[in-house]
């Protein structure tokens, strides 16, 4: 059976189905982090360089990854919106940016935290640093532009481009510990593959998607608040029950 | 070395948990907060919205 998929890319349709989705994955969510966790602190071994310090990379690396990749799919939903004037892209353009910028908070909060104890200094201006810093600065543009336009429309066309225009970004952050010499470390997994112990990479790749679970969750409320917020001078949404 | 350096040295496992997963959790706490409250807020405003038209 075919799905219709652009139902779903209408506001109207879009509510119903994001309500259902956010326990499917805010609950798997809250599961993957204590099975991460556990996994990180009660299995993983010791690393022989660096000590209990390197259990900061089950929250770091996933943040890291997170706050890049969400940057992705922002700027591919603000274009779908320029592009093809729909609704719903822009709204969850709008939804994705806090998070991904908490995302990017705690990438840098815990990365400094690591890079004390390893290098001796919470920050240096190094590549990866900085380029993980100008996205932080990239999503604080996004939103802090998108709130200061009152028309809803004009706002999501400006934040657009600078979101579009924004994602070159993320290519300098990933490839940044091999275009320059930096003083963070090089992509401990690989295509070809990784010296991580399995423990330690069984961690990782749960926290990740526990990781992704949680944003999915939250960005679905938030763009829930959105269209609601949007929406609301169009009958359907006086007509829903938590309304009545 | 000053204190700090001598004591997540000390504590490493301590400095991990309260410096990297306190502070994310608590991140990830105050967020879920923030929409929970804009929903909140949000749908009483479209129920002031509706009784204000149903009044006129």
């Amino acid at each position: 059976m075919a799905i219709n998929w652009f139902k779903y890319s209408a506001p109207t349709t879009f509510y119903g189905l994001a309500g259902k989705l956010i326990p499917l994955f805010a609950i798997p969510a809250v599961v993957l982090f204590a099975v991460g966790l556990y996994i990180g602190f009660f299995v993983a071994p010791t690393d022989y360089q660096q000590g209990e310090f390197y259990r900061i990379i089950f929250i770091h690396v996933p943040a890291s990854i997170l706050s890049m990749f969400l940057y992705l799919v922002m700027a591919g939903y603000a274009a779908l919106g320029l592009i093809f004037k729909t609704r719903l892209s822009a709204m969850m353009a709008t939804a994705i940016a806090p998070t991904g910028a908490l995302f990017a908070v705690i990438s840098l909060w815990t990365g400094a935290l690591w890079g004390k104890p390893m290098w001796g200094a919470w920050w240096v201006w190094d590549a990866r640093l900085t380029s993980e810093l100008i996205l932080l600065f990239l999503y604080l543009g996004y939103i802090a532009l998108h709130a200061s336009i009152d028309d809803p429309k004009r706002a999501d066309r400006a934040s657009a481009l600078l979101a579009i225009v924004g994602s070159v970004n993320v290519p300098i952050i990933y490839f940044s510990v091999k275009w320059w010499n930096t003083l963070h470390q090089g992509s401990t997994i690989k295509f070809s593959g990784t010296s991580m112990h399995v423990a330690m990479q069984q961690a990782m790749f749960i926290t990740l998607l526990a990781c992704w679970f949680y944003a999915i969750a939250v960005v679905l409320a938030r763009v829930r608040s959105i269209i609601l917020e949007r929406e609301r001078h169009t009958t359907w949404i006086n007509e829903l029950p938590e309304v009545k | 070395m000053n204190g700090l350096d001598i004591w997540m040295r000390e504590n490493p496992i301590t400095y991990v948990v309260l410096g990297s997963y306190a502070v994310a959790f608590l991140i990830f706490a105050v967020e879920v907060a923030l929409v929970r409250h804009k929903r909140k807020i949000t749908l009483q405003q479209i129920r002031l919205m509706r009784e204000a038209g149903e009044d006129e």
